[in-house]
C-alpha cells in the first residue's frame, strides 16, 4: 500500500480527517523549508504538499506568487527540491506530494523526473496546468515509478467530466473550493458541501478540499464533509511574516497544531 | 498541414490545452461554440459584413516601387493592415471573437495587451457591441505606450496595470488568465494572438486568415501568379499566421517569419523564441520558449512592445519544426532603420513590429531577381511608436 493510501486508511480507522499543508520549497531558502517541514510533521500534519517554484504561476494569487519569486531569487530548482525531499524522507513517513506547474517537470524530462522523484521518496505529483487530456507524456512514467498523479476538480467541472475524472483518480482527489486563484477568497463551506459529497460518491480515493481554507474554523467546517483539508496561502503567509525570526518554527507549529486540532473531532 | 490542429488542439508535438481544471470546461465550451459558429453561414456573413463595413476591408495590396528600387532586387508588395480601423491587423480577430462572445451570451470581455494594439482593438469592439471590457497591460508597456492606454480608456475599458514578473506582455497574460479563472462563468477572454490554450491558436488563425485570402487573390490579380516569398513579423505570430495559412498548400510559396533580435541574439536580450529558444509549456500551450535549463521563463527584449514575448504560437513552432516556414530575426536598430526608410521612401510609417518584416524584406529582396516578388504583411501603423522612435533618435517631444 502506498504511503498516501496507508495514511488515509489509518486516519479513517481512527475516524479522523487529514490535515494537508502547502509550502513553497526554497521560500526563503531550502534550509528554512526543511526546518519548517520538520515543524509541520511534529505538529501532526498528515500530508505535505511541497511546491516547486515557477516563474509564471498562472493559477496562484499574490501570496504564493511572491513565495515563488523569493524561492527563485534564492536559486531554488526542481533538483534542489528533490534533494530536500530525500533529506526529509530519512526522518519521516509522512506522504509527500510535489505541487507546481508542468514546465519545470517537462524540462527535467518525464523519465528522469519519475525515477528521481520516486528515489527521493515523493508519493504524488500535482500539476496545476496539466489536465488529464495532456498527461499522456508523463503519467505512464509516474505510474511505473509508483508516484501518484493527483487530479484536480473545480466548481466549474461539469458532472459527467467530474464522474469520469473522479473514477480514474489515484492517491486522492483535490477539489478546488472556489472559482479563482489560490488564497484570494475565503472558502464558503456551506456552498461546497454538496459538491464535495457528489465528488466523493464518484471517487474511489479520498477527497481533499483546498484554495481559500485560511483559519482553524474554516478547516473544522471543511473537515465536516471532506476527507482532507488543505491549507496553503495562510501557512505561506506565516512563513513570510516570520522568516529570519527565531519565532518562525514556534509560529508555524502553533498554526499547524491549531489546524490539526480543528480537523480532529475529539481533540477539543 | 492545413488540417491542423487535431481534435485536442495539437499541431504535431506542439499546442494543446495546458490549463487549470477551472478553465477546462470553458475552453471545451468555447471550442464547441466556435465549431458551431464556423459552420453557421449567418455567423460568417455577419463577420464578413463587419470586416467590410466597420474594419474597412479588403485592405489594399500595394507595390512599394521606391522601396523595391532601394532594395535592388525582388518586387516588394505591402499588405496594408495598417489601414484597418484602429490601425493594425488585431481588429480582424477581435471582431470575430466579440461576435462569438455575443453568440455565447457573454457581456464581459477581457484581454491582455503588449503594445496596446490588441487592447485597443478589444476595447473598440467592446464599445461597438456594448460589452464591459477589462484590459491587462504590463506597467513597463503602459509607460511605453501611453497613447494606446488613453485610447482604451476613452473607449470605456478599464486598464489594469500588471507589476508582477517583467511587467510586460507575458505577465499581462498571466494576470488575464488569473482574472479569467476567477470570472470564467460570465467572462469571455479575447486572446490577441495565435497562442494560448486550444482552441485559441486555431480560432485566432481562422479570424486572421482573411489577410492571406485577400492577399492571395490581390496578388494573383496584380501579377497573374503567386508571390515567391511571404514575410511577416512574429511576436505570438497572428499577422504572420493570418497571411501564411491560405498559402499552406502552395508549395512553391516560401514563408518567412521575422522574430525580434532585440539588441542581438548573441546578447541574450532578444525575443527570438524559435531562433534561440527551446520547447516548453507556457500559457496553455507547448511551443518554443525563452527559458533556462530549469524551465523558468526568461525575459524577452524588443524595442517593439508587441514582439516582446518569450513564446510563439504553437502552429509556428510546427511550421518551423516541419520546415514549411523559415524563421529569422531582426535587431532593434535594423527595425528602426527600416521604419525611417519606409517613412522617407513611401510616406508610410509602419509600426515597429511591422518594421521588422520590412527590414527583412530589404535584406532578402536584394538577394532575389527583379522578376521575383515578396509579399510583406504591414501589420500596423507607427503612430503609437512615435515616442519610442523619437527617443531612439535622441529627440525630445
Amino acid at each position: 500500500m502506498s504511503r498516501i493510501a496507508h495514511t488515509f486508511e489509518a486516519l479513517r480507522q481512527r475516524g479522523e480527517k487529514a490535515l494537508v499543508t502547502y509550502l513553497t520549497a526554497g521560500d526563503p531558502d531550502l534550509e528554512t523549508s526543511e526546518q519548517v517541514i520538520h515543524a509541520l510533521v511534529g505538529a501532526g500534519v498528515d500530508l505535505l504538499e511541497i511546491g516547486f517554484p515557477f516563474s509564471d504561476p498562472m493559477a496562484d494569487g499574490p501570496t504564493i506568487q511572491a513565495a515563488a519569486e523569493r524561492a527563485l531569487a534564492a536559486g531554488t530548482t526542481l533538483h534542489g527540491v528533490l534533494a530536500l525531499v530525500a533529506r526529509v524522507r530519512r526522518h519521516t513517513n509522512v506522504p509527500i506530494v510535489l505541487m507546481g506547474y508542468f514546465n519545470p517537470v517537462f524540462r527535467y524530462g518525464a523519465d528522469a523526473f519519475a525515477r528521481d522523484a520516486a528515489a527521493a521518496g515523493v508519493d504524488g505529483l500535482l500539476l496545476v496546468d496539466l489536465p488529464p487530456e495532456e498527461a499522456g507524456e508523463l503519467h505512464p512514467q509516474l505510474r511505473a515509478a509508483g508516484v501518484d498523479l493527483i487530479t484536480l476538480l473545480a466548481p466549474t467541472t461539469p458532472e459527467a467530466r467530474m464522474a469520469r475524472l473522479a473514477g480514474a483518480a489515484e492517491g486522492f482527489l483535490y477539489y478546488v473550493s472556489m472559482t479563482g486563484v489560490t488564497g484570494t477568497q475565503a472558502v464558503d463551506p456551506a456552498a461546497i458541501a454538496g459538491a464535495v459529497a457528489e465528488v466523493r460518491r464518484h471517487s474511489a480515493v479520498p477527497v481533499a478540499v483546498g484554495f481559500g481554507v485560511t483559519t482553524p474554523d474554516d478547516a473544522r467546517a471543511v473537515a465536516g464533509f471532506a476527507d482532507a483539508v488543505v491549507v496553503g496561502s495562510a501557512l505561506v503567509k506565516v512563513i513570510a511574516t516570520h522568516a529570519g525570526s527565531p519565532r518562525l518554527i514556534e509560529e508555524v507549529q502553533g498554526f499547524a497544531r491549531a489546524l490539526k486540532a480543528a480537523v480532529t473531532p475529539d481533540a477539543a | 498541414m492545413s488540417r491542423h490542429p487535431d481534435a485536442h488542439g495539437h499541431f504535431g508535438p506542439f499546442g494543446g490545452r495546458y490549463v487549470a481544471e477551472t478553465l477546462m470546461p470553458a475552453l471545451l465550451e468555447l471550442e464547441q461554440a466556435y465549431r458551431d459558429a464556423k459552420a453557421d453561414p449567418l455567423f460568417q456573413r455577419e463577420f464578413e459584413r463587419y470586416l467590410r463595413e466597420y474594419v474597412g476591408r479588403p485592405s489594399p495590396l500595394y507595390l512599394a516601387e521606391r522601396l523595391t528600387a532601394h532594395a535592388g532586387g525582388a518586387k516588394i508588395y505591402l499588405k496594408r493592415e495598417d489601414l484597418n480601423h484602429t490601425g493594425a491587423h488585431k481588429v480582424n480577430n477581435t471582431v470575430g471573437q466579440a461576435l462569438l462572445a455575443r453568440r455565447m451570451g457573454k457581456r464581459k470581455v477581457i484581454a491582455e495587451t503588449g503594445a496596446g494594439q490588441h487592447g485597443v482593438a478589444t476595447a473598440t469592439v467592446a464599445a461597438l457591441f456594448g460589452m464591459e471590457c477589462d484590459v491587462f497591460m504590463g506597467e513597463e508597456d503602459i509607460r511605453r505606450q501611453a497613447l494606446n492606454v488613453f485610447r482604451m480608456k476613452l473607449l470605456g475599458a478599464r486598464v489594469h496595470p500588471v507589476t508582477s514578473g517583467t511587467a510586460t506582455l507575458k505577465d499581462a497574460m498571466n494576470e488575464a488568465l488569473r482574472y479569467w479563472v476567477t470570472h470564467v462563468r460570465d467572462t469571455f477572454y479575447v486572446i490577441g494572438t495565435v497562442a494560448g490554450p486550444h482552441p485559441y491558436p486555431m480560432l485566432v488563425r481562422d479570424f486572421q486568415a482573411v489577410i492571406g485570402r485577400e492577399a492571395r487573390a490581390q496578388f494573383l490579380e496584380a501579377e497573374g501568379r503567386l508571390p515567391d516569398l511571404l514575410l511577416a513579423c512574429i511576436g505570438g505570430g497572428s499577422n504572420a499566421m493570418g497571411l501564411f495559412h491560405p498559402f499552406f498548400d502552395d508549395a512553391a510559396v516560401r514563408m518567412m517569419g521575422v522574430e525580434a533580435a532585440g539588441l542581438g541574439v548573441a546578447t541574450g536580450k532578444h525575443a527570438a523564441s524559435i531562433g534561440a529558444g527551446s520547447v516548453g509549456v507556457l500559457h496553455g500551450n507547448k511551443t518554443y520558449l525563452l527559458q533556462d535549463e530549469h524551465g523558468q521563463i526568461a525575459h524577452a527584449h524588443s524595442i517593439s512592445a508587441g514582439l516582446d514575448y518569450p513564446g510563439v504560437g504553437p502552429e509556428h513552432a510546427w511550421l518551423h519544426a516541419s520546415g514549411r516556414a523559415e524563421y529569422v530575426a531582426i535587431t532593434d536598430d535594423e527595425a528602426l532603420r527600416a521604419f525611417r526608410l519606409l517613412t522617407e521612401l513611401e510616406g508610410i510609417m509602419p509600426a515597429l513590429e511591422s518594421a521588422h518584416a520590412v527590414a527583412q524584406a530589404l535584406k532578402t529582396a536584394a538577394t532575389m531577381r527583379p522578376d521575383q516578388a515578396i509579399l510583406v504583411c504591414l501589420s500596423g501603423r507607427g503612430d503609437k511608436d512615435i515616442h519610442t522612435v523619437a527617443s531612439a533618435m535622441g529627440v525630445e517631444l
